[in-house]
C-alpha cells in the first residue's frame, strides 16, 4: 500500500486534468511559459498587421478603425500576456529550485493566479469578433477617448485588466511568501540568486501598483455606466487624472518588466564567462534604487500635458537619476566579462545582444527624459523605438536567453544549439533593421499610432517592416528548438553548463517532479 | 596606375553626391533644427545629449567587445578571480551622476525659456476636435469681427485609397491654414472641444497637449516666413492620423492685410445669415461642408459605418420631423461621437448641411433649410 500511495503522490498526474488541477511550481511554471509564447505569436500576428499596413504609404489592407484595434491590442497582449506571464512562469520553475525550496508557498492559488489569465484573455480577443470592435483607444487608454468616446466592448477590456491584475497581485503574493520563508537553511538573503533577488523587489512592485491599475479601470466604469465624471471635464471631471494614475501604475509596469530580466542576464554571463558575477551587492542596492525611482518618475510620460515648471524639473531631474543606478549594472556586468572565460552558446549570445541594446534604449530613455528635447521626441516614433528597444531585444531576448538557458533543465535534453545560434542571429538582425530606423522616422516627425503616413517616411517605414517581417518569422524557429528539445536529443547532466553556479544545478535533469523535499546541504550554498 | 586611381575617385565622388543627395530628398535622419530660437537650443540640447550618449557606448562597448574577443576559452583565457570592488562601485556611480548634472544644467535653462509666454503680441485659441483643428485670433478690442476657422486636411480621399498618385504634401495639406507674423511672439491658447488632442510644429519645438476643459498655453516666434507643417501626436480616433497642423509663417504687413480680409470676409457672413438660399446653391454647398465634416464617419455615400457611426441614407432622423434634425446637428449626441456642430459650422453652412443630407443618399424630403430659420434654433438652444 505504501509504495503505490507513493507512486501515487510522486508523479504527475495523467492527462489533461493534470494540467487542470496541478499544485506543481514546475507544472504551472510551464503552463506559464506556453501561455506566454501563445500570446507572443497572437501579440506577433497583430504587429505584423500593423508593419503590413504601413508598409507602404496609403491605406491597403486595414481601415484605420482596425489599425488602431490593432496597435491596442498587440500592446496589452504583448505586455499583460506575453512580458509578465512569461516572468512569473520562469519565477515558478527556477525560484523555489534556487532558494533549495520543495515548492511554492501558496500553490492552490498558485494553479488559480495561472487559471484566470485564459478567460481574461479569451474575454479581451472576444472583442475582435464583436460588432463595435476591439479596443481601439491604444494600450494606455487615455480617457475620455477610452470613456466617453470608447467602443462599447471596452466594458470587456475593464474585466480583462481586473482579471489580469488580480492574478498578477496573487503570483507576486505568492512569490514574497516563498522568498521570505521557504528558503533552505544557509539560503540568507544575501547569498540568494539574483534573479530571485530582481523577483522579489518586482512582486513588491506589482502589489503596489495593480490595485492601482484596478482602480484607474474602475474609475473609467464608473464614468461609462455610472454617470460619474472622474474624467469627463463637462462634469467638472480631469481627463488628465487619468494620466496620472495610469503612469502611477505604468511606469513601475516598465520596471517589473525589466528587473526579473536583469536577473536572468546576471546568471548567464557568469556561467558563460566562468567568473563570479562583479558586484553582487551592488546589483541588489542597484535594483532596489530603480525599483525605489520608479514611483517618483510618472510624470515623464505627460510633458506635454502642461504641468508646472515646477513639476516638469522634478520629473526630468528624477528620470535622469535612474540612470545611475541602471549604468551600474551594466558596467557589472561588463566587469563580469572582463578577464572572464567566455564561450558563446545561445543563452549568452542573447544576453550579450540584451546588454548592448538595452543599454542603447536606456540612452535613448535618457534622452526623453530632457524635457525640452521630449517635446520633439513626445508621441513619435523616437518613443516607439526606445520603448521597443528595451522591451524586445531587452525583456524578451532576456527570455529567450533564460529559456535556452534552463531548458535542458526542464527538459533533460540539450536543445539543437545551430538552430539556436540560427535564431539569435535572425532575431538579431530582424529586431534592428525593425526598431532602429524607428529612431529616424520619430525624429523627422512621425507620429506614433497612425496607420498612413507622409511620403517623406516611406523608405524607413518599409525597411521596418522587412524588418519586422524577418523577426516575426525567425520566432517559429524557437517553437521548433523547444519541441525538438521536449521530444528528445542529447542528455542533458545535472550541471549542463560548466560555469554553472547555484542550486538548481545540483538536481537531475530533466529536474524531479518534486525536488528538496529535504533542505539541500549548506555546504551547497555559496555566495553569488 | 595613376589612372586607376583617378577612375576610384571620380567614381567615390559620383557615389558621395548621388548618395548626399538621396538623403536630403527623402532619409531625413535627425530632428529639424527649425526656425526659432527654442526649436535651435533643442536641436542643440538633443545633439549634445546624443554626443555624451555616443561617448559612454563607445567606452562600455568597446571594453566589452575587447573582452568578448580577448578573453574567450577557445584562445585559452583562464578567468580571473575578482568579482567586487567598493572603489571600481564608487567611481561609476559618481561619474555618471556628474555628467548627468552637466545634461541637466542646460536642459534647464532651454525649459525655463520655453515656459515663458509672458507678452505675447498675438493670442490664438487652438481648439482641437475629432478630427480637425479651429484656429480663434483673440480680438484685440471690442469692435473687431472675432476671426475664426477650421483647419481640416484637404489631402483627397481617392489619393490615401491609392486610386490617384499622392501629392508631395501627401496627408499635410489643410484648406485653411494658420497664418502668423514672423518676428512676433504669438501665444497658442491650446484646447479641446472632445478627447485629447496634441498640436505639434516640429520646426518650431511647440507640441502642447488639446486636452477638454483645460487651456495650456505655448508660444513661438517664428523667424523665417514659410509653411510649416505638423500633425496631431496624441492618438484621438479613428481619423487622428489625418489631422494635420498647417503654419504660414509671413512678413507682419501680409500678415495685417490677410487679418483685415478675414475680418471683412467674418462680418460678410453674419450679414449673409439673413439671405435666401436657393435649393442649387444649398446643395452645392452643402455638399462641401459634407465633405469636409461628415464624410469620415458617415462615408460619401451616407451608409455610416454602423454601429458607431449610424447611416444617414434612409435614416429615421434624416427623413424624419426638420426641426429635430437640425437640433441635432446643433447639439449633437452626448456621449457619441456626435459632435455639436452648433458651435462648430456657421448657420449658413448648418443650413445647407441639412437641405443636402434630407435630399441625398436616396432621402427625398424636398426639405430648404434657410439659414435664418437655423440661427433662430441656434439662439433657442443657448
Amino acid at each position: 500500500m505504501s509504495a503505490s500511495h507513493d507512486d501515487h503522490h510522486h508523479g504527475p498526474a495523467k492527462g489533461l486534468t493534470r494540467w487542470l488541477y496541478t499544485t506543481n511550481h514546475k507544472d504551472i511554471g510551464s503552463l506559464y511559459l506556453w501561455f506566454s509564447f501563445a500570446m507572443f505569436l497572437l501579440g506577433g500576428t497583430f504587429a505584423m498587421v500593423i508593419r503590413a499596413e504601413l508598409f507602404q504609404p496609403g491605406l491597403q489592407l486595414v481601415d484605420p478603425n482596425f489599425f488602431n484595434q490593432m496597435t491596442t491590442m498587440h500592446g496589452l497582449v504583448m505586455v499583460f500576456g506575453a512580458v509578465m506571464p512569461a516572468f512569473v512562469g520562469l519565477a515558478n520553475w527556477m525560484i523555489p529550485m534556487m532558494i533549495g525550496a520543495p515548492d511554492m508557498a501558496l500553490p492552490r492559488m498558485n494553479n488559480w493566479s495561472f487559471w484566470i489569465l485564459p478567460f481574461a484573455f479569451a474575454m479581451l480577443s472576444a472583442t475582435l469578433f464583436m460588432e463595435a470592435g476591439a479596443p481601439n483607444f491604444g494600450w494606455t487608454f487615455y480617457a475620455p477617448l477610452s470613456t466617453t468616446y470608447a467602443p462599447e466592448t471596452v466594458t470587456f477590456f475593464i474585466f480583462a485588466v481586473h482579471i489580469m491584475g488580480a492574478s498578477s497581485i496573487m503570483g507576486s503574493i505568492n512569490i514574497i511568501a516563498t522568498v521570505l520563508n521557504m528558503r533552505a537553511p544557509g539560503m540568507t538573503l544575501m547569498k540568494m540568486p539574483l534573479f530571485v533577488w530582481t523577483w522579489l523587489i518586482t512582486a513588491y512592485l506589482l502589489i503596489a501598483v495593480m490595485p492601482v491599475l484596478a482602480g484607474v479601470v474602475t474609475m473609467m466604469l464608473f464614468d461609462i455606466h455610472f454617470g460619474t465624471s472622474f474624467f469627463n471635464a463637462a462634469g467638472g471631471g480631469d481627463p488628465v487624472l487619468f494620466q496620472h494614475v495610469f503612469w502611477f501604475f505604468g511606469h513601475p509596469e516598465v520596471y517589473i518588466m525589466i528587473l526579473p530580466a536583469f536577473g536572468v542576464i546576471s546568471a548567464i554571463i557568469p556561467t558563460f564567462a566562468r567568473k563570479r558575477l562583479f558586484g553582487y551587492d551592488s546589483m541588489v542596492y542597484a535594483t532596489a534604487s530603480i525599483a525605489f525611482l520608479s514611483f517618483i518618475v510618472w510624470a515623464h510620460h505627460m510633458f506635454t500635458v502642461g504641468m508646472p515648471i515646477a513639476g516638469e524639473l522634478f520629473f526630468m531631474y528624477a528620470t535622469m537619476l535612474i540612470a545611475v543606478p541602471t549604468g551600474v549594472k551594466v558596467f557589472n556586468w561588463v566587469a563580469t566579462m572582463f578577464r572572464g572565460s567566455m564561450t558563446f552558446e545561445t543563452p549568452m549570445l542573447f544576453a550579450i545582444a540584451f546588454v548592448v541594446l538595452f543599454t542603447m534604449g536606456g540612452f535613448t530613455g535618457l534622452m526623453l527624459a530632457i524635457t525640452p528635447a521630449d517635446f520633439q521626441y513626445h508621441d513619435t516614433y523616437f518613443v516607439v523605438a526606445h520603448f521597443h528597444y528595451v522591451l524586445v531585444p531587452g525583456a524578451v531576448f532576456s527570455i529567450m536567453a533564460a529559456t535556452y538557458y534552463w531548458l535542458p533543465k526542464w527538459t533533460g535534453h540539450m536543445y539543437d544549439e545551430r538552430l539556436g545560434k540560427l535564431h539569435f542571429w535572425l532575431s538579431f538582425i530582424g529586431v534592428n533593421i525593425l526598431f532602429f530606423p524607428q529612431h529616424f522616422l520619430g525624429l523627422a516627425g512621425m507620429p506614433r499610432r497612425i496607420p498612413d503616413y507622409a511620403l517623406q517616411f516611406a523608405d524607413f517605414n518599409w525597411i521596418s517592416s522587412i524588418g519586422g517581417f524577418l523577426f516575426g518569422a525567425s520566432q517559429l524557429i524557437l517553437l521548433v528548438v523547444v519541441i525538438k528539445c521536449v521530444k528528445g536529443g542529447k542528455k542533458a547532466t545535472a550541471q549542463v553548463w560548466e560555469g554553472a553556479q547555484g542550486l538548481e544545478w545540483t538536481v537531475d535533469s530533466p529536474a524531479p517532479y518534486h525536488t528538496f523535499t529535504t533542505p539541500p546541504d549548506p555546504k551547497l550554498i555559496h555566495a553569488q | 596606375m595613376l589612372p586607376k586611381a583617378k577612375l576610384w575617385l571620380s567614381l567615390i565622388g559620383a557615389a558621395t553626391i548621388l548618395f548626399s543627395t538621396q538623403i536630403q530628398a527623402a532619409w531625413e535622419l535627425n530632428m529639424p533644427r527649425g526656425v526659432t530660437q527654442i526649436s535651435r537650443d533643442t536641436y542643440d540640447l538633443h545633439m549634445q545629449i546624443l554626443w555624451w550618449c555616443v561617448a559612454i557606448g563607445v567606452v562600455v562597448f568597446s571594453v566589452m567587445l575587447w573582452s568578448i574577443i580577448n578573453h574567450r576559452k577557445s584562445k585559452g583565457a583562464v578567468s580571473a578571480t575578482f568579482h567586487e570592488s567598493t572603489k571600481v562601485e564608487i567611481i561609476w556611480t559618481i561619474i555618471p551622476f556628474a555628467i548627468l548634472i552637466l545634461m541637466a544644467i542646460p536642459a534647464t535653462r532651454v525649459l525655463t525659456e520655453a515656459y515663458d509666454a509672458s507678452e505675447s503680441e498675438i493670442d490664438i485659441q487652438v481648439i482641437g476636435y475629432q478630427w480637425r483643428w479651429e484656429y480663434k485670433y483673440m480680438r484685440q478690442n471690442a469692435d473687431e469681427e472675432e476671426v475664426s476657422f477650421f483647419s481640416i486636411m484637404s489631402t483627397p480621399r481617392e489619393q490615401i485609397d491609392n486610386q490617384l498618385p499622392k501629392d508631395e504634401t501627401y496627408l499635410l495639406d489643410v484648406d485653411n491654414p494658420l497664418v502668423i507674423p514672423i518676428n512676433t511672439k504669438v501665444r497658442f491658447l491650446v484646447t479641446s472641444n472632445d478627447v485629447i488632442h496634441a498640436w505639434w510644429v516640429p520646426d518650431f519645438a511647440v507640441k502642447k497637449d488639446a486636452i477638454p476643459g483645460f487651456i495650456n498655453e505655448t508660444w513661438t516666434i517664428v523667424e523665417e516666413p514659410g509653411i510649416y507643417r505638423g500633425q496631431c501626436a496624441e492618438l484621438c480616433g479613428i481619423e487622428h492620423g489625418f489631422m494635420p497642423v498647417v503654419v504660414h509663417a509671413v512678413e507682419r504687413e501680409e500678415y495685417d492685410a490677410w487679418y483685415a480680409q478675414k475680418q471683412q470676409e467674418a462680418r460678410t457672413t453674419r450679414e449673409m445669415a439673413n439671405n435666401v438660399v436657393t435649393m442649387e446653391d444649398a446643395l452645392a454647398q452643402g455638399e462641401q461642408v459634407y465633405s469636409r465634416n461628415c464624410v469620415a464617419c458617415h462615408q460619401a455615400a451616407g451608409t455610416g459605418l454602423p454601429p458607431a457611426f449610424p447611416a444617414l441614407a434612409g435614416s429615421d432622423v434624416v427623413n424624419g420631423d426638420l426641426e429635430a434634425n437640425i437640433n441635432l446637428l446643433i447639439n449633437g449626441v452626448p456621449g457619441t461621437a456626435m459632435a455639436a456642430y452648433g458651435s462648430q459650422l456657421n448657420p449658413i453652412e448648418l443650413a445647407a448641411v441639412v437641405t443636402y443630407i434630407r435630399n441625398s443618399f436616396g432621402n427625398a424630403t424636398g426639405d430648404l433649410v434657410q439659414p435664418a430659420a437655423v440661427n433662430t434654433l441656434i439662439q433657442a438652444a443657448q
